[in-house]
This record gives C-alpha cells, sequence and structure tokens, in this order.
C-alpha cells in the first residue's frame, strides 16, 4: 500500500514534467519521419520504418530512464522531501521500490504511446505486424527497467550528474559486453580475469536487442524469450537489493 | 511502558560526528546532549544557528543515525516504525512536491499511514480547516506563498493525528502575523493534549509557548528546565535608579553598590543587581534629598540567558525539575 502510494506519487511527478512530453513528441517525429526517409531510399522500406520506429523507441524510453532515474532518489534528498517520507512509518526499501515502479509505470505507458505511433506508421504503409514485434516491444521495455535500476543504483550515493555519467558508460558498455569477453580472450592474465570478469558483472544489454529478429521476421522462440526476461528481472532485483544495502545507511543532511 | 513518568521522549548522551571534505575531518555537531519530553507539554528546543538543533530532531525522525547514545520515542527505540506512526513532523523550511495540489498532497502522506477513504477526506477537511488553508486545497503548492507552505506543511505533521508534534524552526521565515498564526496553533494542539516539541533560535517565541526549554550551543545542552526557573534561577534581576541632583558625598556611596553608573549632567543613572543594594541606595537617595526620577527593574528574559551563554560567562547550568 504504502509503496503503491509512493508510486502512484511519482508516476503523477513525471506525468506533470514537461521533459517527458518533449523527448514523447521528438520520439514520434523520429517515428513519423521515417516516411519522408523512405522516399529517399531504394527498397527495404518495411526494413527502414522498423528499424527507425525501434531504434526512436529504444533510445528515447532509455533517455527517459536515466535522465528521470537519476533524479529519483538525489531529487528527494536534494529538495528535501524525502525528510517527510522518511519520518513517517516507510521503511527506506520502500520508498526505493516505489519510486522505482512509479518511473517504470511511466516507462511503461510511454512505450505504449511510441509503439502505437510506430503502427499507426506501419499500417499507413500497409506493412504486415508480425508476433515478433511485440517481443521486442517487450524486451525494450525489459532493457529500460534494468537501466532505471542502475540509475537508481547510482543515484543513491553519487550527485545527478556523477550517476547520468556513470549510467551512460554502464548503458554503452553493457551493449558492448561480448565484445570485453572476445578481448578478454586475446589477453593474459590480470586483463583476461578483469574483462571476464566485467562481462559478467556488467548487464548484458545486447540481449534484450531484437530488431534484427524483427527486421528480418525471425520468430523468437518462447524458452529464450523466457530465459531473457529471467535474466533481465533477476540482474533488476539484484541491483535494487544493493540499492536498499547503500540507502539503508545513509545519513540524510 | 510509554506512559511511564510521562517521558515519551528520551534522549541520552546523544551524539553525532560528521566527517567532512575530503580528507574527512570530523566535525562534532551534537555532543553528549540528554533531555527527555514529557507527555502534554510544549517543549522548546533552542539554541543559535549551527547548534546542532536541526541535527539533534533528524537523529529523532531517523533521517541520520546518531554516532552514540541512544534516543527513545514512547519507549522505543527511533526508527521504529510503531514510534514514528505516533510521531507527527514538520522540517526546517520545508520543501514539499509542489507539482501537487493542497488535498492530493494531504492524501498521500495520509496514505503513508495507511489511511483511506472517506475517513483520510474528513481527516483532510479537518486540517485544511485548521490551518485556514480551505481555499487553496485545490491549488498547487508551487503556487503556494511561505507561509502557506508552512501552514499545509503543519497539517502534514498532523494527518495521523500524533501525540508528539516536532517542529525544526515552525517560525522561521515567516511575517509578524504568520508567526502569530503558528504561536495559535502551537497553543491549540497543546490544548487538545498533544505534546509539541519545537526548534527556534527567536526566544520570545519560545517565552511565550513554552513549558520547558533546553538550550543547546555547539552541540551541547547549556540550560534545561521550566522558562520561569531558568530566568529567575540563573540571572540576576537589574533596576536601573534615575536621580536629579543627586550630591557629590551621596554619589560616592552608592557607587560600591553600582554595578554601573553614568552620569549626564544633572541625571545620574545607576544600574543596580540586588535588591539590598536597590534599598540601601534609596535608603541614600532619600537622606540626601536628591530627586529620584524613575526605577525600573529590568526582567531578565531567555535572551539575556542566551546571551550570557554565548559568551562562555556561565557554567553547565541544569535546573531541577
Amino acid at each position: 500500500m504504502k509503496v503503491l502510494s509512493i508510486a502512484l506519487n511519482t508516476f503523477r511527478e513525471n506525468l506533470r514534467d514537461k521533459l517527458l512530453y518533449n523527448l514523447l513528441i521528438f520520439a514520434l517525429l523520429m517515428i513519423g519521419s521515417s516516411l519522408i526517409l523512405m522516399r529517399l531510399t531504394l527498397g527495404e522500406f518495411h526494413r527502414l520504418i522498423l528499424d527507425i520506429g525501434l531504434g526512436s523507441i529504444n533510445f528515447f524510453g532509455v533517455l527517459i530512464a536515466i535522465f528521470v532515474g537519476i533524479g529519483l532518489v538525489s531529487k528527494e534528498i536534494e529538495k528535501k522531501t524525502i525528510y517527510t517520507i522518511v519520518s513517517k512509518p516507510v521503511a527506506r526499501f520502500q520508498f526505493l521500490l516505489g519510486k522505482y515502479l512509479g518511473l517504470s509505470l511511466t516507462l511503461v505507458i510511454n512505450t505504449a504511446v511510441m509503439a502505437a505511433g510506430l503502427l499507426a506508421v506501419l499500417s499507413l504503409q500497409d506493412v504486415p505486424v508480425h508476433a515478433v514485434l511485440f517481443k521486442a516491444l517487450g524486451m525494450i521495455v525489459l532493457e529500460f527497467m534494468v537501466i532505471t535500476a542502475v540509475a537508481l543504483l547510482f543515484s543513491t550515493f553519487s550527485s545527478a550528474t556523477l550517476s547520468a555519467i556513470f549510467t551512460l558508460a554502464i548503458y554503452v558498455i553493457g551493449h558492448l559486453t561480448p565484445d570485453l569477453k572476445a578481448f578478454g580472450q586475446k589477453m593474459e592474465g590480470g586483463g583476461r580475469t578483469v574483462l571476464e570478469g566485467m562481462y559478467y558483472i556488467l548487464p548484458n544489454l545486447d540481449r534484450f536487442n531484437l530488431k534484427g529478429h524483427v527486421t528480418h521476421q525471425l520468430d523468437v522462440p518462447a524458452g529464450d524469450l523466457l530465459l531473457i526476461a529471467a535474466y533481465g528481472l533477476a540482474y533488476t532485483t539484484f541491483l535494487l537489493m544493493l540499492a536498499s544495502l547503500i540507502f539503508q545507511r545513509r545519513d540524510f543532511r | 511502558m510509554d506512559t511511564l513518568a510521562g517521558v515519551i521522549l528520551q534522549v541520552d548522551h546523544l551524539r553525532k560526528i560528521f566527517r567532512v571534505g575530503f580528507w574527512g575531518r570530523r566535525v562534532t555537531a551534537v555532543d553528549g546532549l540528554s533531555f527527555e519530553v514529557q507527555r502534554g507539554e510544549v517543549f522548546g528546543f533552542l539554541g543559535p544557528n549551527g547548534a546542532g538543533k536541526t541535527t539533534t530532531i533528524k537523529m529523532l525522525m531517523g533521517l541520520i543515525y546518531p554516532s552514540g547514545g541512544t534516543a527513545t520515542l514512547f519507549g522505543r527505540p527511533v526508527g521504529d516504525p510503531a514510534a514514528k506512526a505516533k510521531v507527527g513532523f514538520l522540517p526546517e523550511s520545508p520543501y514539499f512536491y509542489d507539482y501537487l495540489t493542497g488535498r492530493e498532497f494531504l492524501r498521500f502522506y495520509g496514505h503513508l499511514f495507511g489511511l483511506l477513504g472517506s475517513v483520510l477526506e474528513k481527516r483532510i477537511d479537518e486540517l485544511l480547516e485548521l490551518v485556514g488553508m480551505t481555499h487553496a486545497r485545490d491549488l498547487q503548492l508551487r503556487k503556494f506563498s511561505k507561509g502557506m507552505l508552512q501552514r499545509v506543511g503543519i497539517a502534514q505533521a498532523l494527518i495521523n493525528d500524533p501525540e508528539l508534534v516536532i517542529l525544526d524552526e515552525p517560525m522561521s521565515g515567516l511575517d509578524p502575523i504568520g508567526r502569530k498564526e503558528v504561536r495559535d496553533l502551537i497553543l491549540r494542539l497543546k490544548e487538545s493534549g498533544k505534546t509539541v516539541m519545537f526548534s527556534s533560535h527567536i526566544l520570545h517565541d519560545a517565552e511565550l509557548l513554552c513549558d520547558r526549554v533546553a538550550m543547546i550551543m555547539k552541540g551541547r545542552l547549556v540550560a534545561c528546565g521550566h522558562v520561569s526557573e531558568l530566568v529567575a534561577g540563573n540571572t540576576t534581576h537589574e533596576v536601573e535608579v534615575v536621580i536629579d541632583r543627586l550630591l557629590p558625598e551621596a554619589l560616592e556611596r552608592i557607587k560600591p553598590l553600582a554595578e554601573k553608573i553614568v552620569l549626564q549632567g544633572e541625571r545620574v543613572m545607576v544600574v543596580l543587581t540586588s535588591q539590598q543594594d536597590v534599598d540601601q541606595a534609596l535608603d541614600v537617595i532619600r537622606s540626601s534629598k536628591a530627586k529620584l526620577v524613575s526605577l525600573t527593574p529590568h526582567k531578565a528574559s531567555l535572551e539575556d540567558l542566551f546571551i550570557r551563554e554565548a559568551k562562555g560567562t556561565q557554567p553547565v547550568v541544569e535546573a531541577r525539575v
């Protein structure tokens, strides 16, 4: 109940934030622009629309996850609004979980709006829609949830700016982890251990990327989806627990 | 347990050491503080800026962790949810969710206490009425003035009908009318049987409102007790006597009695510090046929005590309660 109230309050805060609408409008414009780009391209129209569409949804969603996510906790501490929450009979982990779920809800609805825009463009161009598109959208949301948890973790112990930099770094490296492993295998001794360690510790965000499957209309078996989903949820849970541990010990000065 | 001797807040050798700067220099913000708050009283927590008042209150509310010592609320360690449920808290210069309206704001805090539905809505109406904010219930907090924020902040602190209300600097930044309103509100809370603890660096407010006060300086307790005891017991009354046509030999007789003498032409102002000295000085004046212009007793105030403590001229005082 308390978690839910905090989540809904966070959701309401997001809805009244202008940043969200700006990003949303940009995303829809990007998706719409594929109609114009199409005229400049030879063939492969369908792939272009799907590629730009899913790419935009992913990019703008990640921006929201990072830039709203880093403020979830640090803004509450800076603005001292947290004083009135933690002094109530609310455990600190309940506060964190509420903030996290609130932003997750925002991201789900946001993705739904952007996906509706993409579907509108697709139907306008008579592009056939396959089930794998929805699976890909689901995985995109899962990626947002992992990134939000990363942003939340950093914002429990560092400033908003540093958190943004750290989270962006994790996002970029997270998409390159297979390269980390490949590099590691070419090295010897210490370097290899470090790179392989990073490969296992950092989130493997490329796992959530099913864009290739969508554009080539390749279906993803349910078993694989389940594994990816389990990985995403386990990783998120781990991050949230770590964030709670840090947050629990913190002094709000 | 919590009704024992009527003590609802007990602070025992509380200590907080902060680490500041790059090298983690240790700064003691609160240094072995002990005091208690009794049921039903208005307790003033006084001290100059930076004395450690807010740090202490934050420790009581579970916002920061003590480095040493203990504090109990209703017989439970601070931070215990069951104790928090009986406390209302208004932080210093509060910042609230400015995208919420007055009503949404109070509803959110009600939910955190598990209040729901018509019970909560009724409570919100009562509170908005109590703090005189009914007109602003559908206005977003970003449009509130500072006084309005303070009032809705107090409403927020009362949403759970708490037994103990802790207000951190409730009167700072308010105009005289706003301060009077907050004072009236505190007295109304006391009348309705609540215990109020508030911090302030404005002593006049404390003198008007408090049953007992604790005064801290540099994180240490310098005085604690009833306002009347602290004022009467630890500062001597001063009497200012103004005399005309005082003969030089009479002046010589008064000099050893006086704390201070100011000569202004024919007029002499003498400051005396004890009743005995005043009697003797009056005898001299009568016998020398000088003219007594005025005799003004200066009641010692908390402010005098405060300044005296700040200068470090007075040892640690603890009035027996």
